[in-house]
């Protein structure tokens, strides 16, 4: 990322940061004295990038809990909940009003609703009696900068929400962040999209921006705009990527652009938490490293690192004292992160040079190529019998079936059984949910000619199969992943020795066995400047709505437009663990750098876990490792 | 300059004069025998007669006539209604008429009845005796002396909050006269109870007493509080009038007018900032006009008159004239008194020199800059230019400060443009067609926005959209108002058909900016026409706009309709609430079923607060399959008794098996067969066994030794052989159970082959039973199986046999030189051998 010469200056997205914070603050303010303020527990980490304690404790606030299941009593007459529009939390507040009335405690409370109240919140709070006792205000919290060309909505369950529940409710809130951006740095000259999620967003959007008459910069930051749903590519994420970053999310999670790496890492009782982006200028150059280059580059930095600290040597005292008070600081932190990726790295060794994830990993680029389907299916049945990851064997069921169009019938049933069988009954309603958003589904009878056609796909010509998925595009959705992976060569072929320290294309991610779908649908629409030639491929993700508009009414000037291109994934993002964007974007050609900006943190897991959790939320699953 | 004078009449150091506003004026009823009422601001008058007679017979209706002020009358209407006590205009110009019930009732400018109120229980059963219409920064308000001698207030007539006032002591007959006073922002009452006077509050009566009152004066008989509530003036019954602040703290004066009785009006007459506060009133056929200063100014009068009082003077209104009496501006008096050298003065006799072609002209001029005045003349002649009525004057004025400007450097133009802009709206509005003969201190005090309500409000649109134009107002305050103003009045047209006015009024509006269609559409949905609403809602632009009054319309369908349209989902959730409460549940739910997005909305509501009826709407939908799912969640969330969970999830299976899903009816079967094998197990054992999925059940009773329980839900639950021997060799080897180990393996032979064996034993660091197993591993891991345990010397062997260099690379790396010196060499033997082939 660094090397790349032609890629323009990112703006500068802290501004976005200041501008939550000062409004955060504004509205603290508003309610003068001390109080207490109880936080949702998934605003915690958003919320400490934008204003630490020491910010909040500035403001008055004297109290800090989590909001939670449980009663907590505040020791201040003033209560404030900064919450997200969920009808969870406002049903805990209403259980906290209703206990202080309960014992004849006067308590003045404000919730602060982020990014925006919805007004079945108020339905809520009514119903539950306590409307009249409470005030409310709103926090534009919308967009957080984790990184410098990835900002976040951290919303997790707008995946959960829009693709399981159609719930449309939060495509406001996108396209209310998306007109954030455009105020701030656009105008958008341009917009592609794929997908229903992303049309609907960008004509939200377009209402908005259209009521709000302001002042257009000429010059744009943010130039390209494309909008991509999460559901036009699943494939992806259901698949291990092998870059350091990746690897790293895979073990430890990486959250809200941190992470917290445990006792095994730091070598010392503590846990630390670390903030990943390119800052960390040691992350920054093995992030998007392949991990097999990962110890290398790390045993270099380290003999630097010594050459560095050698220098002193031969020193007079003024060299120095110069050398203590300019260099050895940084010097000292950058030991401290290299020492930390070290042991990361190690840790990352352990778990995942095991003969599980060896295997684990062939089974999932062979059902990539499509080759020795049935030994997969067996590997999964093994990986669910014995206990190995309830993630990891859904995680494969998924791939299987997105890129079979589907379990076949005795498939699909025997490998549920033996997943109730493994993890629990109750995961019945996971795999209801599973089926509903196409992830993972059962071939209807009828649909046998499909899984001829995918098979057959290779060998009858394109025509054909068009032909056939024509017949079929009355069907349910479906993934036609082997006729469209064979028109956008996403697989690249077996026979040529990969070499994973100089790639020649994104698919180094994944050990050169898949090119990630919807970065190359970024790559080849705006290579065409649009969609023409990609109508077939639009037709096999059976995305029919394909869009591509031409932002004309600002009168941008033509060569602006190579300012910043943008790639904003709005709805449901793709990058999958994190932000190894910046290492497909080195093969995104005509746009010289690419930011993204997703709904929420939609790594595999968090998708998986948005679909199954919510079923059951008072069982614990009870796991025996054997 | 005498002719401008001449109306002039010297007050202490000013001036008054008094003019024809409309010189056309005139109205045909009796003043003195008519309820009358004026508008501030030049605003409209009201007439009501026959009043005073109230003679029963009903033929003799009294009849309300409005006039504009340059006596337009602008309709005629006779009263149907009760008795009228006294009438008011509210500072929308909207009038008020009190009934001795206490009932208000409120007509527009037009005649029109808009509604009407009652001033409370209490002013009905004891009558109104007086009433006083009010105003103030709150709006308008109302005071009422009921028959028991006690005052009700409203500040507000649009925000009615009635106010009782405390009782008066001794009060046994009508106060001789009151009056509404505002005064920190509370409103009170003043009154005069013979030579008692009393201030009545929210919550008191307060007994005041006069600064500076001689002791010979025994009661008071006239009370006047100036426009802006600063001034109050009382007349006694000695003939004096006393002067001072409203607060009764300082006095002004005390003025011997020699009057025996009271006036008719009594009434201030006070220019803004102005320091001599002036008071005028009314006897019989004479107008005493009086201030601080000895002289006074008397106006003899031919005919009763009526005096409204203004910010900066007094409308006095006759049947024949329609004057107004002020004080003369200070630029005026400057400007045209006798003999003035005043810097104006100058330059306005220079500009008329130079229009005379004159030399003298420059003689002036010199005279103004030698004293460095010139700026001030300008101003002043820009000044004056506003307070005179005539244009002809105001033109010299304008003219003299333009000629004036010519000589000055970087004189600022925006107070010159004002003046000339703000002039022709005044000449504009003052036309006699128009009759609003607003002062300049009144327009500015007034704002040009409420100025152009009145315009509105008289549907005098296209002057109103002329002075926008002409004021520079932005179309969104200004046309765009009016336009919709005008739509409002248009849709109430009854005779025009639907078509043509909906088209009309697109036809006028277009796309103008800060037009709302639905506004419109409401009013004509106000005034009944329910189709022509509909064809305006769909000019709206945004639907989320047409939605609010969709629901009015009971348009519930198209209301939801349009609210997914907007995409706003808050919308949606109002009207999906609405439509709830409106019709019964089956039509609910079929309305939902039919819009995918308000019916996931709803059901998202309904998870968390309402899942009762999420089951209805799947039964109502006939969604076995989901119906299912509801019962399996309730099956974990809501139940706790075991009972519960298997009532629930025998109605999945009910349901499962409507959805002819056998396969998950089956899965459900065996899950309930598992709950009671585990509740009974746990009430044998004591143990916790519920919840644990099927594997860690069995394998929870392999490890308590459970054995003969284990195999028969091994054999129950058709658990694949795979399954139950991984569990069964980890639940050995952990529990240390070798022998049985061993035992198991012979048993038969192993479906997961013999390598899981090897790596359990190594897991639990027990290479000597490992050992025992590598022998029966196949051939392909045999190598890994040997490395495990440790054995390379074997390892070796087995490699060099399947000549697997790989495989011999492996064991390779595996060794340590110090130590494994000869199994290196052996490799290496191997590793030659297979070369060699």
């Amino acid at each position: 990322m660094a090397g790349r010469r032609d890629a323009p200056e990112l703006p500068d997205f802290g501004v976005l940061k200041q501008l939550a914070r000062d409004q955060l603050i504004y509205l603290l303010e508003q309610l003068p004295g001390k109080k207490d303020l109880f936080i949702e527990s998934d605003l915690m980490n958003p919320l400490d990038r934008i204003a630490n304690v020491t910010i909040l404790k500035k403001h008055d606030v004297d109290k800090l809990y989590k909001l939670e299941n449980k009663l907590i009593q505040g020791v201040n007459d003033q209560l404030c909940f900064l919450i997200r529009p969920r009808i969870s939390s406002v049903k805990q507040i209403a259980e906290i009003v209703n206990a202080d009335k309960g014992e004849g405690r006067r308590h003045k409370y404000k919730i602060i609703f982020t990014p925006q109240k919805f007004y079945m919140c108020e339905t809520v709070l009514e119903e539950e009696g306590i409307f009249g006792d409470v005030t409310f205000d709103e926090w534009d919290f919308y967009l957080l900068p984790l990184d410098n060309d990835l900002i976040s909505m951290e919303l997790p369950e707008f995946f959960r929400d829009y693709f399981l529940e159609g719930d449309h409710r939060w495509l406001c809130t996108v396209a209310k962040a998306l007109q954030l951006l455009h105020s701030l740095f656009g105008p958008f000259s341009k917009t592609y999209g794929i997908g229903r999620c992303a049309k609907m967003t960008r004509w939200l959007w377009k209402e908005i921006a259209e009521d709000a008459e302001s002042e257009m910069k000429q010059e744009a930051d943010i130039g390209r705009v494309f909008f991509i749903d999460r559901d036009v590519d699943y494939v992806t994420p259901m698949c291990s990527q092998v870059v350091y970053e990746g690897l790293v999310d895979d073990v430890f999670r990486i959250k809200c652009g941190s992470v917290d790496f445990g006792s095994e890492v730091t070598s010392s009782d503590k846990s630390v938490k670390v903030l990943l982006n390119s800052q960390d200028k040691v992350f920054k150059e093995i992030r998007n490293e392949h991990f097999t280059n990962v110890f290398g580059f790390l045993s270099q930095k380290a003999r630097k690192l010594q050459k560095e600290y050698d220098k002193r040597q031969g020193m007079n005292i003024q060299q120095m004292k110069d050398f203590v008070s300019q260099e050895l600081k940084s010097l000292k932190q950058e030991h401290r992160l290299l020492s930390l990726h070290i042991g990361a790295c190690e840790s990352i060794m352990k778990k995942k040079t095991k003969q599980d994830f060896q295997e684990l990993l062939k089974s999932e680029h062979a059902l990539l190529e499509g080759f020795e389907i049935r030994e997969s299916i067996s590997c999964i049945e093994e990986h669910i019998n014995r206990q190995i990851s309830p993630y990891e064997s859904l995680r494969l069921m998924c791939l299987l079936s997105l890129t079979e169009s589907g379990l076949i019938s005795k498939d699909y049933r025997s490998l549920k059984t033996q997943y109730l069988q493994s993890y629990g009954y109750e995961h019945m309603l996971t795999f209801a949910n599973l089926k509903q958003i196409g992830m993972l589904t059962e071939q209807q009878p009828g649909e046998v000619l499909t899984v001829v056609e995918s098979t057959m796909g290779k060998l009858v010509t394109d025509k054909a199969v068009g032909k056939l998925t024509d017949a079929f595009s009355s069907l349910a959705r479906k993934s036609h992943f082997r006729a469209f992976s064979k028109r956008l060569n996403l697989i690249p072929r077996s026979e040529e020795e990969y070499d994973l320290k100089f790639p020649r294309d994104m698919a180094y991610v994944f050990s050169g066995a898949y090119v990630p779908l919807s970065c190359k649908i970024i790559e080849q629409v705006l290579e065409r400047d649009g969609w023409t030639g990609m109508e077939e491929v639009s037709r096999l993700l059976n995305c029919s709505e394909f869009v591509s508009i031409e932002w004309a009414t600002l009168s941008t000037p033509p060569h602006c437009s190579h300012l910043g291109t943008t790639c904003i994934v709005g709805d449901a993002s793709v990058i999958q663990e994190g932000s190894d964007c910046a290492g497909f974007s080195l093969t995104v050609r005509p746009s010289p750098w690419c930011l993204f900006v997703r709904s929420g943190d939609e790594t595999f897991h968090q998708m998986i876990r948005t679909v199954c959790s919510g079923n059951h939320p008072t069982k614990k699953q009870i796991l025996i490792s054997p | 300059m005498a002719f401008v004078t001449a109306n002039w009449n010297p007050l202490g150091n000013v001036f008054y004069r008094k003019f024809d506003l409309y010189s056309e004026w005139m109205i045909k009823e009796d003043i003195s025998n008519s309820l009358i009422a004026a508008a501030p601001y030049g605003g409209p008058i009201a007439l009501m007669t026959n009043q005073s007679h109230k003679e029963k017979s009903p033929s003799l209706r009294p009849i309300v006539e409005i006039y504009s002020s340059s006596g337009n009358r602008i309709v005629s209407f006779p009263w149907k209604s009760g008795i009228v006590v006294n009438i008011g205009w509210t500072t929308n110009e909207d009038l008020l008429c009190i009934q001795d019930d206490g009932t208000v009732l409120i007509h527009n400018i037009f005649g029109t009845f808009k509604r009407h109120f009652s001033m409370g229980n209490e002013v009905l059963q004891n009558r109104v005796m007086e009433a006083k219409v009010f105003h103030s920064a709150y709006g308008s308000g109302i005071a009422i002396l009921t028959g028991a001698f006690r005052f009700t207030l409203a500040t507000n007539i649009d925000d009615l909050k009635l106010r009782r006032l405390s009782e008066i002591p001794g009060l046994k007959h009508p106060p001789t006269c009151w009056d509404v006073l505002m005064e920190d922002r509370q409103t009170k009452i003043i009154l005069a109870n013979g030579k008692d006077l009393y201030i009545l509050d929210n919550t008191s009566c307060t007994s005041v007493t006069l600064p500076g009152l001689g002791p010979q004066v025994c009661g008071f008989a006239q009370i006047a509080i100036s426009f802006n509530y600063k001034w109050l003036a009382l007349f006694t019954d000695t003939g004096s009038i006393w002067l001072g602040s409203s607060s009764l703290k300082d006095m002004l004066c005390v003025i011997d007018t020699n009057f025996q009785t009271p006036p008719k009006q009594f009434v201030w007459c006070n220019r803004p900032k102005s320091t001599n506060p002036t008071i005028v009133g009314v006897w019989d056929k004479l107008l005493f006009i009086a201030g601080s200063s000895e002289e006074t100014i008397k106006f003899y009068l031919d005919e009763d008159v009526h005096l409204v009082s203004e910010i900066d003077g007094v409308r006095i209104i006759s049947s024949h004239s329609h004057e107004f009496l002020h004080e003369v501006p200070p630029a005026c008096q400057d400007i045209f008194k006798i003999a003035s050298m005043a810097p104006g003065a100058l330059l306005l006799e220079a500009h008329k020199e130079y229009e005379k072609e004159s030399q003298k002209a420059d003689e002036y001029l010199r005279e103004i800059k030698e004293q460095n005045l010139l700026f001030e003349a300008v101003q002043q002649c820009i000044e004056a230019a506003g307070n005179e009525y005539e244009p002809d004057m105001q033109k010299a004025l304008l003219r003299a400060a333009s000629f004036g400007k010519c000589f000055i450097s970087n004189f600022p133009p925006d107070m010159f443009v004002r003046m000339a802009r703000d002039l022709r709206v005044l000449n504009a509005i003052r036309d006699y067609t128009v009759g609003i003969p607003l002062s300049y201190p009144q327009y500015k005090q007034l704002t040009i926005e409420v100025l152009i309500d009145r315009l509105i409000l008289r549907k005098l649109y296209p002057l109103a959209i002329k002075i926008c134009e002409h004021m520079k107002i932005s179309e969104f305050q200004g046309a765009s108002r009016i336009l919709a103003h005008w739509a409002c009045y248009k849709v109430q047209q009854k005779e025009e058909p639907d078509d043509s006015i909906a088209r009309a009024i697109n036809h006028k509006l277009g796309d103008t900016p800060g037009i709302s269609y639905s506004e419109i559409a409401g009013k004509a949905y106000d005034c009944g026409r329910t189709e022509l609403a509909i064809k305006l809602l769909e000019y709206e632009p945004r639907s989320g706009e047409q939605v609010p009054l969709l629901l009015k319309m009971k348009r519930s369908q198209l209301a939801l309709l349009k609210a997914i349209e907007s995409g706003d989902t808050d919308l949606v959730y109002t009207v999906v609430a609405h439509l709830k409460n409106e019709m019964n549940r089956g039509d609910f739910f079929m309305t939902l079923q039919n819009q995918p997005v308000a019916l996931s909305l709803y059901r998202q509501f309904c998870k968390h607060q309402e899942p009762e009826t999420l089951k209805d709407l799947f039964n109502q939908d006939d969604n076995h399959q989901e119906l299912g799912n509801f019962y399996v969640h309730s099956s974990y969330c809501n139940e706790t008794t075991i009972e519960g969970r298997v009532a629930n999830l025998q109605s999945a299976v009910d349901e499962y098996s409507k959805a002819k899903n056998e396969f998950a009816a089956k899965i459900t079967e065996d899950q309930i067969k598992l709950l009671r094998y585990q509740n009974r197990l746990q009430k044998e054992s004591g143990k916790t066994y519920l919840d644990f999925s099927l594997h860690d059940t069995v394998y929870k009773l392999l490890l308590e030794n459970k054995h003969k329980q284990a195999e028969q839900l091994y054999k129950e639950f058709k658990i694949p052989d795979k399954r139950f021997w991984w569990l069964k060799i980890a639940a050995l080897a952990e529990k240390g159970h070798w022998e049985e180990l061993e035992k198991f393996s012979k048993s038969r032979k192993s479906p997961i082959g013999y390598m899981p064996f090897v790596e359990i034993c190594v897991k639990h660091r027990n290479k000597y039973e490992a050992k025992k197993y590598v022998a029966k591993v196949s051939p392909e891991q045999k190598v890994k199986g040997y490395i495990m345990v440790g054995d390379l010397d074997q390892a070796v062997e087995v490699a060099t046999e399947r000549k697997n260099e790989s495989e011999l690379n492996t064991i390779l790396s595996k060794c340590t030189p110090a130590t494994d010196q000869l199994i290196l060499e052996k490799i290496n033997r191997a590793k030659a051998q297979i070369l060699k082939k």
